[in-house]
């Protein structure tokens, strides 16, 4: 049996996410280090996974088999396609500068109780993030990924609920209270979310008579599995529904700002830009896969759903005036930029979305870890403490400006690339409503620029004046993100390679094919 | 020869990133780098621009293959370039004019802590505007349209400490954004249309495809010159793009971006021709323009501003002759590049004045300058009679041409077009002899400032008058060397397309009214500003005036619609969502709070009452199970 | 004798005990009324089995007592640590176990 690669992705940062709780109190620094390692290995066994994957070769690669609970048929079993291996080499990939980024922030403001140890604690729980987000990317067993699906939010509860921002204008009891608010938040609506998505769960079990996806689809395609129509519909909605929360979609977004609001930036990077991401790649691989007509059925709902997020969501970024929830308001646009790519059933907005997620996971860590590292220096997220920063702090305001307009997705930053494709995919197949998601752009520069003025450009502000500029160590954060976002977006086709193949299946799984231009349809 | 195109883009290009992440070290130097390697670039441009003479006007096109951008499926997106006499033109007069202002502005921003920055903006503009026009496809344009944008907006917002320059770049990063939308919706149209969206298949094939379908292309593609090219509706930005340093306004939003828009279209002109209902729209938006930015430059006391409004009216003739179709695209770009030279010259000149006056820009507190900045007052007058169309300089040749066209046109829309483009002549007269007037002549009107300190007229340094003279000399002479055996027409021909109009009238009556217009303007402005004293606290005026004054209103509609309307729309929708849409999710979080907390009274604490509950409770089963039976 | 009539008098003392049990505040006497219900259950039991003629009812009488022996071990326990605390062995005194 050949070495157990995808396995290793999730159980190195798992077991890293033990020692790293294990190391004693009085050795912080050791478990950062630690988890830093950690985090260094994982990205370099994805980089193997990257490697050794072949876009052109089977659909699913470096499978793993196992039984796991023979009487329910449940499997342990992996696989990556090129949509999968994309978003985990994200997602190891981005844990890195998570947690540098993140370096001081969970240090115990006084070195009081010996048996009291945040820091290991934090880190711990990123990895074990990290470790359950990377599985669920490679679960082909349904039932293995709902275990992980929702398994992740422990961690994710614990480090909105207990690590916030020092800075919190009505003082730290405030605080508290704030972020216990989010954090339950945050858990209600995702465990809703995946009790719904339990019980279609079960309904797929009982129609399908096991949980393999593989076999499910390949059932379904041949014919030798008939689902009713309503059936399948039900199913359909149950885990559609889950995702979008994850996602999250308009209406069921509200739990974004306050989570992201409450806790530090980089575990807002974390929920935003990795735990996020397995909503909309779990629509893709499992709404699209399992349920294909109702996939159909459901597609014009959806896409209003989506397009409504991308305005409102940009709307109302544009009235916040607390910066990280402005970021989340902005994010909630983006997804549903790429929600809209997954349904508009296009080669374009399929490949478009997918590369989209991987680009919003850059971008988003870009502008929220800079606009972290400026709230650690101010002590608030209002944007009205701001003013003049470009002045004091230039490198700092250069690249939060960078973050911003890779934001706004401008023409050779990577996002751009994603959000034109998505643009194109769904005015190919639905003009009215590639029309009206084209309007996000011009909402997406407003809230992206007005932010920017208010807090960089003008007097500068007495509070700011002495602000010092970024550290070597934060530089080392926001650096590679910049230069890979201006890579990825000169050059993305290594990442359209991988991910093309996968997509064409998913179409011919919803047994879609790309419209024809109207000179060539009219020959 | 291909090859060598990609380093035409490269040269500022690096420039921009050394600049930009050098750092301080840089400082002492880094303008010297910028303005070497403008200066490689336009080297560069001369090598290529011969090697393409070298060959027959049907061969001149040079596409470099650089690398596969995006592919998906169908949608295949390349980063290629083409150069071809089109492009080439503009490769020219971009990297000619632009080293002339990055000379310039080594002299002009010398005092400015920032000076390696802006170098570096500079760069990067210019390597943005050319990958815009040497662009092979319509997406690979937008990354150079967008990059443009971006130069744009930092170099606007240069003064970021001053809250104005830091809104007006906003204001037109945003609303550059608007037009971005069109030429968004127009690539997507080409790729529903043509399945693709490269110059090559796209022009050539334009013919296979509906006219409506062409129609909304090329209005898409209108909407998007509109916002580059500040043209009616989207011209509220230019003006206030002024607040950026002068060398910005001069190479930026005068002679090369804001003219993105007229490349657009002639570059596209095969969707146009196709699409007869879009160029009429197209001729509009260019007349209203003109006649719009006229009227505004007419009443600026700022002398920026004032330039600013002949530019939007000089590109709105660019715009309409664009719009004439074949008959007027040659001219189109022949404005576009004389236009180039005198309005960078006449905003070198504005910027030299302002370097001898203390950073002053209202007009009515200059006055006599022509003793104290003798240099500037020559190139600047130069300029001036270029832009007015003076016999035998630049803009009496592709202005005259345009009237022409505009004329040629046929029909009722030639008559009204060629009447507005006369009356703009005219209004063109009188607010350029009005700056020169209240610059230059008259007596001195400024004062000492508030510390007492006299502004010191003087003329300004050798880097900043070398550029102003060379471009005096393009202002003179492009005009007569371009019209010289219609060499530009047969230059551009093979690209564009061009066909002579049948105009009602005769050229050489066109050509006399044109005069009489000229020397009515004049006239009127030398009656109202040189035989009067220019008032140093401008009077109230005219209900025009006033209008003007305000840019006819523009504003002032948008900031009652959008601007407020736009606050109204986001704050009511914050209150929604934390009222109504979080307001259910915590309704229901109540709900179940109030539930329990009533439920929970059954609690006591009390053991009696518990056991109470439980004697009932194994009542209630007793009896249950023995009615149950009993039934 | 008829054995009904010891259900009969089972089903009294039951009733006397919960009777008790709801309405009296002084632990010890709720606890002795506890008592007297198990009791009663107790003589239940050894009627039924004495009725069936099996020995199932009087095997749980006995496994009746030995919980009633551990309960008052663990019960006065608690009564006693519950007087020493509040000076008191009213049950309705401590109340303080409620949300």
């Amino acid at each position: 049996m050949s070495f157990p690669l995808l396995t290793a992705t999730a159980a190195l940062p798992a077991l890293g996410a033990v020692a790293t709780a294990a190391v004693p109190a009085s050795r912080r620094s050791a478990a950062k280090w630690l988890a830093l390692l950690v985090s260094l290995a994982t990205l370099a066994l994805a980089v193997v996974v990257l490697v050794r994957f072949d876009p052109d070769g089977a659909r699913y690669q470096l499978t793993e088999s196992h039984a796991w609970i023979k009487n329910f048929g449940v499997r342990y079993e992996l696989g990556v396609d090129g949509i999968g291996v994309a978003l985990l080499a994200l997602t190891a990939l981005l844990i890195p500068f998570v947690v540098l980024a993140g370096w001081n922030d969970a240090d115990p403001l006084e070195t009081g109780s010996r048996r009291w140890r945040p820091t290991q604690g934090f880190f711990a729980l990123i990895l074990a993030v990290e470790a359950m987000v990377i599985i669920s990317f490679e679960a082909t067993d349904v039932f293995l990924f709902y275990i992980f699906f929702e398994a992740m939010l422990i961690p994710m509860y614990f480090l909105i609920g207990g690590f916030g921002d020092r800075a919190h204008e009505h003082g730290e009891e405030a605080a508290a209270t704030q972020r216990s608010y989010a954090a339950v938040k945050f858990l209600l609506y995702n465990l809703v979310g995946g009790l719904i998505m339990l019980a279609a769960v079960i309904g797929l079990y009982a129609v399908a008579g096991n949980f393999s996806l593989t076999e499910i689809a390949a059932a379904r395609a041949n014919g030798s599995l008939h689902m009713a129509t309503s059936t399948e519909r039900w199913l359909f909605l149950g885990f559609f529904f889950a995702f979008a929360v994850k996602a999250p979609l308009w209406p069921l977004h509200t739990w974004l700002p306050n989570a992201m609001q409450e806790s530090t930036a980089p575990v807002a990077v974390l929920i935003t830009a990795v735990v996020d991401k397995v909503g909309t790649f779990a629509m893709l691989r499992f709404c699209l896969q399992l349920f294909p007509e109702a996939s159909r059925w459901a597609t014009p709902v959806i896409l209003v759903l989506a397009l409504i997020s991308i305005v409102y969501g940009a709307l109302l970024a544009v009235g916040q005036r607390d910066i990280k929830r402005l970021v989340a308001y902005a994010s909630i646009s983006h997804f549903g930029f790429i929600i809209l790519g997954i349904f508009a059933m296009t080669s374009q907005g399929q490949s478009g979305a997918t590369l989209y997620m991987v680009n919003h996971g850059l971008s988003t860590a870009a502008l929220m870890l800079v606009a972290g590292f400026l709230i650690t220096r101010r002590g608030s997220r209002l944007i009205a403490d701001y003013g003049g920063v470009q002045k004091v702090a230039p490198v700092l305001a250069g690249t939060f400006l960078i973050g911003g307009l890779a934001t706004l997705s401008l023409p050779g930053l990577a996002p751009f690339v994603s959000e034109f494709l998505v643009l194109v995919g769904t005015f190919a197949r639905y003009p009215v409503i590639g029309i009206i998601a084209t309007f996000g752009i011009v909402l997406a520069a407003l809230y992206t620029l007005v932010l920017y003025q208010r807090t960089m450009t003008g007097p500068v502000k007495p509070a700011v004046a002495s602000m010092p500029d970024l550290k070597a160590r934060e530089l080392l954060v926001v650096g590679p993100l910049i230069v890979l976002l201006i890579l990825l977006g000169v050059y993305p086709k290594p990442v359209t390679d991988i991910v093309n193949p996968a997509v064409k299946q998913t179409m011919s799984d919803v047994h879609r094919t790309d419209p024809k231009p109207a000179v060539e349809a009219s020959k | 020869m291909e090859n060598l195109i990609a380093l035409l883009v490269a040269a500022p290009l690096l420039g921009a990133a050394v600049l930009l992440v050098g750092g301080r070290r840089l400082d002492r130097a880094g303008h010297w780098l910028g303005t070497l390697l403008a200066a490689a670039s336009f080297v560069i441009g001369l090598v290529l621009f011969a090697s393409l003479l070298g060959k027959d006007a049907e061969h001149r096109t040079l596409v470099q293959h650089l690398w596969t951008w995006v592919p998906v499926e169908s949608f295949r997106a390349d980063v290629a370039f083409r150069l071809d006499q089109l492009s080439v033109t503009f490769v020219l007069l971009i990297t000619g004019v632009g080293t002339l202002i990055h000379l310039y502005s080594v002299g002009y921003m010398a005092h400015d802590e920032r000076r390696r920055r802006f170098f570096g903006y500079l760069n990067l503009f210019l390597a943005a505007m050319l990958i815009l026009v040497l662009a092979d496809n319509y997406l690979l344009l937008y990354v150079g349209w967008e990059g443009v944008g971006l130069a744009s907006y930092l170099l606007i917002g240069f003064w970021q400490h001053k809250p104005s320059a830091a809104t007006a770049a906003k204001k037109a990063f945003l609303v550059n954004r608007v037009g971005d939308i069109g030429l968004s919706i127009a690539i997507m149209l080409m790729f529903t249309t043509f399945g693709t969206f490269a110059f090559g298949p796209v022009l050539t094939s334009a013919g296979d495809a509906s006219e409506g379908r062409l129609t909304a292309i090329a209005l898409m593609l209108l909407l998007a010159a509109c916002g580059k090219s500040a043209q009616v509706p989207l011209q509220s930005w230019l003006g206030d793009a002024m607040e950026g340093p002068t060398p910005v306004s001069a190479l930026i939003h005068a002679a090369t971006m804001v003219t993105a828009g007229v490349y657009l279209i002639v570059r596209s002109a095969a969707i146009f021709n196709g699409a007869p209902d879009a160029q009429v729209a197209v001729t509009v938006v260019g007349a209203v323009t003109l006649l719009f930015g006229a009227i505004v430059g007419c009443a600026k006391d700022d002398i920026k501003k004032a330039l600013a409004g002949s530019t939007m009216s000089q590109i709105g003739y660019m715009v309409l002759a664009a719009g004439l179709g074949p008959i007027g695209y040659v001219f189109a770009i022949m404005h576009l590049v004389t236009h180039g030279f005198f309005k960078a010259g006449l905003f070198l000149g504005a910027g030299s004045v302002m370097h001898g006056m203390n950073d002053e820009v209202d007009m009515r507190k200059f006055g006599g300058l022509r003793k104290y900045m003798p240099v500037t007052f020559v190139t600047f007058g130069l300029g001036y009679l270029a832009i007015i169309g003076f016999p035998f300089l630049s803009g009496f040749y592709s202005k005259d041409a345009i009237i022409e066209a505009a004329f040629a046109k046929g029909g009722t829309q030639g008559w009204i077009l060629g009447s507005v483009t006369l009356l703009g002549a005219a209004i063109t007269a009188f607010y350029m002899t009005r700056v020169m007037l209240m610059t230059f002549f008259g007596e001195r009107r400024w004062q000492p400032d508030a510390d007492g300190h006299d502004p010191h007229p003087h003329e300004s340094p050798t880097t900043m008058t070398i550029p102003m003279i060379v471009l005096a000399i393009g202002s003179v002479g492009a005009g007569f060397f371009f019209h010289l055996g219609d060499r530009f027409v047969h230059w551009l021909e093979p690209v564009t397309g061009h066909s002579e109009g049948d105009s009602p009238v005769g050229v050489s009556v066109i050509t006399a009214a044109t005069l009489v217009c000229l020397v009515v303007g004049v006239g009127i402005a030398w009656a109202m500003y040189g035989r009067r004293a220019v008032p140093a606290v401008a009077p109230r005026g005219s209900l025009l005036t006033r209008a003007a004054r305000r840019d006819l209103l523009q504003d002032d509609f948008n900031h009652v619609v959008l601007v407020r309307g736009g606050e109204h729309l986001t704050r009511s929708l914050v209150y929604v969502d934390h009222t109504l849409v979080d307001g259910v999710v915590n309704g229901t979080a109540a709900g179940f709070g109030g539930m329990s907390g009533r439920l929970r009274r059954v609690q006591n604490g009390f053991v009696r009452s518990y056991a109470v509950s439980m004697f009932g409770g194994a009542a209630l089963l007793v009896a249950a199970t023995l009615l149950m039976r009993a039934v | 004798m008829n054995p009904v009539n010891y259900l009969y008098l089972s089903a009294l003392l039951f009733t006397i005990g919960a009777t008790g049990v709801l309405l009296r505040r002084n632990a010890i006497v709720v606890f002795m009324c506890v008592e007297l219900m198990l009791n009663a259950c107790n003589l239940a039991f050894v009627v039924f089995s004495r009725m069936h003629g099996n020995l199932d009812g009087q095997i749980i009488a006995f496994f009746t007592m030995v919980v009633a022996a551990a309960e008052v071990v663990v019960g006065l326990a608690i009564i006693v640590s519950l007087f020493r605390a509040r000076h008191s062995a009213s049950v309705d005194d401590a109340s303080l176990m409620k949300l």
